[in-house]
């Protein structure tokens, strides 16, 4: 790890000031993924501004049709909430499945989401849900978000404040983990809105979580594992490496979307 | 009042006496260890398989804040290599190439990892910085990552002195013999099998700190260790040329090692000398990266294996050519071990009448290769009891009625092998059956119907195994290439009061031996096991020793106490003869009471102490004062513990995960002094296995970079992985060492990879599936899966 400086502000204003003042100074939540990059001295930022003292980040709170998860809220809080267990169970159930016992204890679903990370569970449910990103300046789409390998629409400075779930009619999450590391190697996201909208979002499997069209066509028709059952993912764009080909990713996408299909009942 | 004394000694579920300190984190690891105005060491390491140095630029780390010294290779030039343990001949009886093994790169680097340069500095965090500053000039060369690669035509030169990257072609068994019985066979089963390289992990890294006293010109090396004095006579003799009685090694408290930590490491003599250099301490510690580009990894074989049978399926012959990889240099006892720890096994449970081995050791542009637990007997059991199962396959046969038309029966022992070792005793229908029975073996389809239903693809699979440890009788090792005797070293202390201090060569790094030899000197002295104190791992403590490794410490040290004891009960008993007014051939010893034969006169083993130490009313012309002896046991054999593993797998058809669902181990280690830790070490080994078996696997890619370099690509065994382990012994004792002890570390790692691949193919057998290559990850089950649909449905 190299030297940083440290700062703690205690509004959502004050941290925007000093990350928008210093290009190099990063946020710090739950520091689930920041961390181990300094210990490896992967990363060199000039500071780090602390997110927990922050009041405005954290609570989680249902209001009608919309779950409000704030950006601290860390992911055991999340697994154990029980307006999200009532609410939105298959993200709770998410949440109980994010890393092990330390990570769910230290990482935050603002942290997780900000970062994009294409193994990350969060991703899926935010994208597989339609939810909206609220951050210190403006609103943003999930569909507009999730841009890339670790990139969002985040500006530079822009904090992600908290993320509003439509509360859905029924959703689902399978995962098969990367043996070695348990981040998601392939996962399936689905859901169906009150709106009667179908969504797919697949994790893992590609640089970027991505919406699998052809299942949330074939769902829409007929909300069933079978629907999606022989809709074969193309392997072309998806991730390859010593535990998992873009081929064995591509038929795990139709396994888990099958799965979380028959989860979401 | 009656005071009910659990029973503490041989055969008894003590807990462990280390506990208490390790579960209450009052352990003494060296990197806990903080020595007065101590500096940090940080080592450059290679980030090229293999390239060549052009220059070192050294100056502006020299510069950095805190920065005390920087050294390379040319700073160290004048020391010696690190040597290595063991000589193998080759087939035409040419010597081994032995390159040399530089401290810091001379010139050369040739893995990832590889040593270049050292910073000390005032802390850790500067010797790291410093290290980043520091400039090498590389020319990178191509790189020879595999064993394929070194061998092919062309491939780049590791070492001179090595042509063609082979480091020897041995041989073993009598080749005319087995070609004429493979040539008259009734049938021939051959396959090709690859053994995957692991890396260790022990959950420690390894640490070492050197210290220098000005005053009396002594060097002290704390290292991670499993055997002390042979790194002081190795480091002291070879590499810094410091005599014994100058060089004190220290190995404390050792979170684990499975073999890693036999060796000599670079780092420990970097440390000492560097510490010399400047006059303070210097303590370097290894992060996790480190541990995965500078720990010995183990396997790493590429074998074809040839079974001969007649039409009962008795098998009459056995060819096996393996290619073992070296890595980059000769790791301190890696040759031995594709050789006498693996050919010599090939005979298994099984009364094969010719075998026949080649091994060519081969060197890469990877980390060393070396002693992994189990060290060539996981190699040899796994070709040979999947090649079991092949074979009854291809036969037609059932896989339990082919091992036992095929076992060495139980009045057969002593047995001769063809393969140079013999068998002191074992029972494998015995342990067979034992096994059979608690897995159920007979009520499993039932099992396998079920799980069809729930969608699951299940199977069963055995392995009977045998494995030789307790290493080893010296004059057979020397005469086999080693350069070392393999006795091992205990001192008794009793003290004036009747408590007792065990001095032991052998050292502790997770197996219980402060408990279980507490016990056995408890329950041969009749001593209280809280009286009992064992010491190990300090070579101004214990006289001398050879360490842990190889299941060796209870067959070998705790011999050389049984040794010793004989000594302290003998000098004990003409002390009580004097005390009681007896001759020595009446007094009696039985569990701490010295008693005149058949009368009521006794002494206690404390009054006997107390009257060697105050030696008032003492056979002073006869016999020295004190009671403590020391004994150098040297084994007469090596043990050969045995057994049946039983795994039982679970196969998702549509993610190709495996989870073993069932596992059991019924073992033959000999007698047991700690159940309860035996246990333990079956059920760590069966984990360990398993890692092998479906889990474990380090991966280079083709220019010798590590991609499974952390534990985000190296899959370790979680809890979540495996199933309660059912452990079970069965006792046949050894013959020729005083306790019957055969040992227990190493006989899970050994046993359990082909019965959990053996269950594999079971379960996949609807898919023709004849081998599946370790590790079975989820990819490669799916692929088989998808690569053919179920023969029985086409």
């Amino acid at each position: 790890m190299y030297d940083f400086a440290y700062h703690k502000p205690g509004s959502v204003a004050d941290a925007v000031k000093l990350l928008t003042a210093d290009p190099e100074a990063r946020p710090i939540s739950g520091g689930q993924t920041l961390l181990p990059a300094l210990k490896h001295r992967l990363n060199r930022p000039t500071a780090l501004v602390d997110l927990s003292g922050i009041a405005e980040l954290k609570g989680i709170r249902k209001e009608g049709d919309t779950l409000t998860i704030g950006a601290l809220a860390r992911h055991v809080d999340v697994a154990e909430s029980a307006e999200v267990t009532s609410a939105i169970p298959a993200l709770a159930r998410m949440a109980a499945n994010i890393g092990d016992i330390q990570v769910r204890n230290r990482g935050t679903i603002g942290g997780s989401v900000a970062n994009n990370d294409p193994a990350a569970d969060y991703p899926a449910a935010v994208l597989g849900l339609g939810a909206t990103i609220v951050t210190d300046r403006r609103r943003i789409a999930a569909d507009d978000f999730f841009q890339g390998m670790f990139t969002t629409a985040l500006e530079p400075g822009e904090l992600l404040v908290a993320i509003e779930f439509p509360i859905p009619e029924k959703a689902g999450y399978a995962k098969m983990r990367n043996p070695a590391s348990r981040y998601v190697m392939t996962g399936a996201f689905v859901a169906r809105l009150r709106s009667g909208e179908v969504r797919v979002a697949i994790n893992g499997a590609g640089p970027c979580v991505f919406r699998q069209a052809e299942m949330e066509k074939a769902l829409s028709a007929n909300w069933s594992p079978e629907a999606v059952a022989n809709i074969r993912q193309s392997p072309e764009g998806l991730n390859s490496d010593i535990h998992g080909s873009a081929e064995y990713r591509a038929h795990l996408v139709t396994v888990m979307a099958k799965r979380a299909v028959a989860e979401a009942g | 009042m009656n005071v009910v004394v659990p029973f503490e000694g041989i055969g008894a579920s003590v807990r462990r006496k280390e506990d208490p300190r390790f579960l209450s984190g009052r352990g003494q690891y060296t990197d806990d260890i903080v020595r007065p105005n101590q500096a940090y060491a940080c080592i450059l390491r290679s980030p090229h398989a293999h390239a060549a140095i052009r220059g070192i630029d050294t100056a502006a780390a020299k510069a950095m804040p805190g920065v005390l010294a920087v050294f390379t290779g040319a700073d160290m030039a004048g020391i010696g290599g690190l040597p290595c343990g063991w000589q193998i001949h080759s087939k035409d009886g040419s010597p081994m190439a032995e390159p040399k093994h530089p401290v810091l790169a001379e010139g050369k680097v040739r893995h990832v990892g590889d040593p270049v340069a050292v910073v000390v500095a005032e802390t850790r965090a500067q010797a790291r910085d410093a290290a980043e500053a520091i400039v090498v000039d590389y020319e990178v060369l191509p790189a020879a990552a595999t064993m394929e690669a070194a061998l092919a035509p062309g491939a780049p030169a590791i070492h001179e002195g090595a042509p063609g990257n082979i480091c020897y072609d041995w041989h073993l068994g009598d080749k005319a013999a087995t070609d004429a019985a493979f040539a008259a066979a009734h049938k021939v089963v051959s396959f090709e099998t690859s053994n995957n390289r692991l890396v260790p992990n022990a959950m420690e890294p390894r640490a070492a700190i050197g210290d220098y006293d000005t005053a009396t010109g002594e060097y002290t090396l704390w290292t991670t260790s499993q055997n002390p004095h042979v790194i002081r006579l190795l480091m002291g003799a070879f590499v810094l040329q410091i005599p014994e009685a100058k060089l004190r090694v220290i190995a404390p408290d050792v979170g684990g090692g499975f073999g890693s930590k036999i060796f000599h490491y670079a780092e420990e003599a970097i440390v000492t000398w560097a510490a010399g250099r400047l006059g303070r301490p210097v303590k370097w510690t290894a992060d996790r990266t480190e541990s995965f580009m500078s720990d010995a990894h183990g396997r790493d074989h590429v074998t074809k294996a040839e079974l001969a049978l007649d039409k009962d399926g008795k098998f009459l012959a056995l060819r096996v050519s393996t290619l073992a990889n070296m890595g980059a240099y000769l790791s301190t006892f890696a040759p031995s071990v594709p050789t006498y720890l693996y050919a010599t096994l090939l005979a298994g449970c099984y009364t094969t009448p010719a075998i026949y081995a080649e091994v060519k050791a081969v060197f890469t542009n990877t980390v060393p290769v070396d002693a992994y637990r189990g060290a060539g007997r996981p190699e040899a059991t796994f070709l040979l009891e999947r090649l079991v199962d092949i074979a009854a396959a291809e036969m037609g046969m059932d896989r339990i009625e082919i091992r036992r038309r095929n076992f060495i029966p139980p009045d057969a022992f002593p047995y001769q092998t063809p393969v140079a070792l013999q068998y002191d005793s074992g029972n494998y229908h015995a342990t067979l059956d034992a096994a059979l029975q608690a897995a159920d073996w007979a009520g499993f389809e039932a099992r396998r119907a079920e799980a069809a239903r729930r969608g699951r693809l299940r199977g069963i699979g055995c392995s009977t195994y045998i494995e030789a440890c307790g290493i080893a009788p010296s004059a057979v090792v020397g005469s086999l290439g080693a350069r070392a005797g393999l006795y091992e070293v205990g001192t008794i202390r009793v003290h004036p009061t009747g408590s007792v201090t065990v001095l032991t060569g052998a050292h502790s790094h997770g197996q219980g031996h402060e408990t279980t030899f507490a016990q056995l000197v408890a329950d041969q002295l009749g001593v209280p096991l809280a009286q009992v104190e064992v010491v190990h791992g300090d070579t101004a403590r214990v006289p001398f020793g050879m360490g842990t490794y190889g299941s060796r410490s209870l067959a070998v040290g705790g011999s050389a106490m049984v040794k010793a004891m004989d000594k302290i009960i003998a000098k004990g008993k003409r002390i009580a003869a004097h005390l009681m007014e007896a001759s020595v051939e009446d007094v009696e010893f039985d569990r701490g009471t010295f008693r005149v034969a058949g009368t009521d006169k006794t002494k206690s083993l404390a009054e006997i102490a107390l009257a060697a130490y105050v030696p008032h009313n003492y056979p002073i012309e006869e016999l020295e004062p004190g009671l403590e002896e020391t004994a150098f046991y040297d084994p007469k054999n090596f043990t050969y513990p045995g057994g049946c593993h039983i795994a039982e797998v679970e196969i998702d058809p549509e993610t190709g995960q495996v989870q073993v669902v069932n596992f059991t181990a019924v073992d033959d280690v000999g007698r047991v002094i700690n159940p309860m830790i035996v246990e333990g070490q079956v059920q760590g080994g069966v984990a360990q296995g398993v890692g092998q078996a479906l889990l474990e696997q380090a991966v280079y890619d083709a220019e010798g970079q590590l991609l499974s370099g952390s534990m985000m690509d190296y899959c370790l065994p979680r809890a979540e992985d495996l199933p309660p382990v059912g452990v079970a012994t069965h006792t046949t004792l050894c013959t020729h060492n005083p306790l019957g002890v055969k040992g227990c570390g190493e006989v899970g790692a050994i046993g359990s990879p082909p019965a959990v691949i053996n269950a594999v193919v079971d379960a996949l057998r609807d898919y023709g599936v004849r081998h599946i290559e370790m590790p079975a990850t989820p990819q490669r089950i799916w692929s088989i899966i998808h690569a053919k649909r179920p023969a029985a449905a086409e």
